[in-house]
């Protein structure tokens, strides 16, 4: 009699247990969901070629975002073009180089201490450490989003790098080759996948940052050449998206805006899930 | 002639001695096997003559070891080219990531060479030279790691042999392989010994006698008897010898 009881209590138990994360799932996946129909629903209605291809006009009142789809692709090519070398470069030096763990482990500490940083923050920091002297511009924004990135990608690449079997190394040191050699060779090849990943992830910062630029690149939307655009202040997508949608009412814009936003992402998702499949498969040949 | 000769050398691992005034001297052209328990500084006698300890941090070694006359800890010394001149091989196969090729023509890349045909030359000779050629020439742009342990293990004797050295250290080169590969490794280096001084360190008993010249046989960081394989073997002078190779412990 006892026996049947408790099983029944356990029964019971188990079946709210379920009910509750099927709940929870359910819950999460439709709020995702609602998110991404929402915003789809509202936003590709309003997406016209017109809307991609031109600048806006005060004089026939058009609005179009072809100037910050470009600020957006240049602030990322330059974010990348400076982060890459300084973030790679620390992890090598943190990973490869570095004998004294205890500053190793300070450093590795600020580093993940300044990815958690709101990035409102990051664009104070950098109003007045590059706007200030450079004048408002995409290129002070893209410094901004430098420092923002640093640690994203020197993580990143650092845990890759920690990922490459020490008998590699082993074995090129014991064939006479030095340590740069050995770096270059055996180390660097084997971390690719995390640079690529860290990369990936920080296109996806860069790309959904608005903060951060509200302070330091500005809101202009002039259609220039990449050199150009970075001397000049200018909007990027989700710049514009906040300017659209607060300042001037333009809802139909910002939501267009929106599910380009949207899309580009989950793209950028499903490139970081395709870059990781293709090395981890090339990993167990 | 001695290869290597080793006087009071001792090493710590921070304040752990791990080996206690080692003498010996290394003949050339001959297979010398290091025996002993798990432990007793037979490995790390071994990573100390091709300095692979010092990338071990906090490592601290004294005494006088000395390669063809020269100290290897002397300011003078290449660390780089005295491992080119005594090559090693590891206890787990460790082929880098790339190519047949290019593995082999690594060490060779490394000091220098660039020249296609010459690399073609020095590639075909190591990997004959690892009894492997015949397996794997059809196949040398194919990715290493595609090869079974024992095919591994012998490429990177080939990958050791392409840099050209005198002295070949080999780690237990056979623990991770199976019987087959393992008879084919102790062919091979039996027949590499023409060529090359060999220093193995070895678990297996029966593989000092089967293939080896000299026996130095380490307990606890000593070196407790060494000699001609034969003499350690059949009448061992010390206690502990005769009990460990009796199996008595290990």
């Amino acid at each position: 009699m006892l026996k049947q009881s408790l099983s029944k209590k356990r029964k019971g138990y188990e079946v709210l247990m379920k009910a509750m994360m099927l709940l929870s799932v359910g819950l999460t996946a439709a709020l995702v969901l609602f998110l991404l129909a929402y915003v789809l629903v509202q936003g590709v209605p309003n997406i016209t070629w017109e809307l991609l291809s031109t600048k806006p006009s005060y004089l026939t009142e058009r609005i179009g975002i072809l100037p910050d789809i470009l600020n957006t692709v240049y602030i990322v090519l330059a974010t990348l073009l400076i982060v890459l070398p300084l973030g790679v470069g620390a992890a090598i030096y943190l990973t490869e180089y570095a004998s004294n763990q205890k500053v190793v482990g300070i450093i590795e500490y600020a580093a993940e201490t300044l990815s958690g940083i709101p990035s409102i923050i990051y664009g104070l920091v950098g109003m007045l450490l590059f706007s200030n002297s450079m004048g408002t511009c995409l290129m002070a924004g893209a410094l901004t989003l430098v420092i923002m990135n640093l640690p994203t990608i020197m993580r990143t690449t650092q845990e890759s790098l920690k990922t490459v079997p020490q008998s590699y190394r082993e074995g090129a040191f014991g064939l006479g080759a030095g340590k740069w050699r050995v770096v270059r060779t055996v180390v660097l090849p084997g971390c690719v996948d995390g640079v690529i990943t860290g990369c990936i992830l920080s296109v996806g910062r860069i790309i959904g940052e608005s903060a951060a630029l509200l302070f330091t690149a500005g809101f202009a939307h002039a259609v220039n050449g990449i050199i150009d655009g970075l001397a000049a202040p200018g909007a990027t997508l989700t710049v514009a998206l906040y300017v659209y949608a607060k300042e001037q009412g333009e809802f139909g814009v910002a939501f267009a805006i929106a599910a380009i936003l949207m899309v580009l992402t989950v793209l950028i998702n499903f490139a970081a899930t395709l870059v990781q499949k293709h090395f981890a498969k090339r990993r167990s040949l | 002639m001695s290869m290597i000769s080793v006087k009071d050398m001792c090493l710590w691992y921070g304040e752990h001695q791990a080996l206690k005034n080692v003498d010996i001297e290394i003949p050339e052209n001959s297979i010398t096997a290091l025996i002993g328990p798990s432990g007793c500084g037979k490995s790390t006698f071994l990573k100390t003559l091709n300095r692979m300890n010092d990338l071990i941090p906090g490592v601290k070694i004294t005494g006088d070891i000395r390669y063809e006359g020269t100290d290897i800890f002397s300011k003078e010394v290449d660390v780089n080219n005295l491992r080119k001149e005594i090559g090693m091989v590891f206890q787990k196969p460790n082929p880098f990531p790339m190519s047949i090729y290019d593995n082999v023509a690594y060490g060779p890349r490394t000091h220098g060479i660039t020249n296609r045909v010459q690399l073609d030359e020095i590639v075909e000779r190591a990997l004959r030279d690892a009894a492997i050629w015949d397996e794997v020439k059809d196949r040398l742009k194919k990715n290493a790691l595609g090869m079974s342990g024992g095919q591994q293990q012998r490429l990177c004797i080939a990958r050791a042999l392409a840099v050209q050295p005198k002295i070949l250290l080999m780690d237990e080169p056979t623990s991770a392989l199976d019987p087959i590969s393992t008879s084919r490794i102790e062919e091979l280096v039996t027949e590499l010994k023409e060529k090359y001084t060999i220093v193995m360190v070895t678990h297996n008993m029966q593989q000092a006698v089967r293939v080896s010249d000299y026996t130095a046989f380490f307990l606890l960081g000593e070196l407790v008897a060494f000699g001609k394989t034969d003499d350690i073997f059949s009448q061992p002078k010390d206690q502990r010898t005769e009990d460990y190779i009796t199996g008595r412990f290990g």
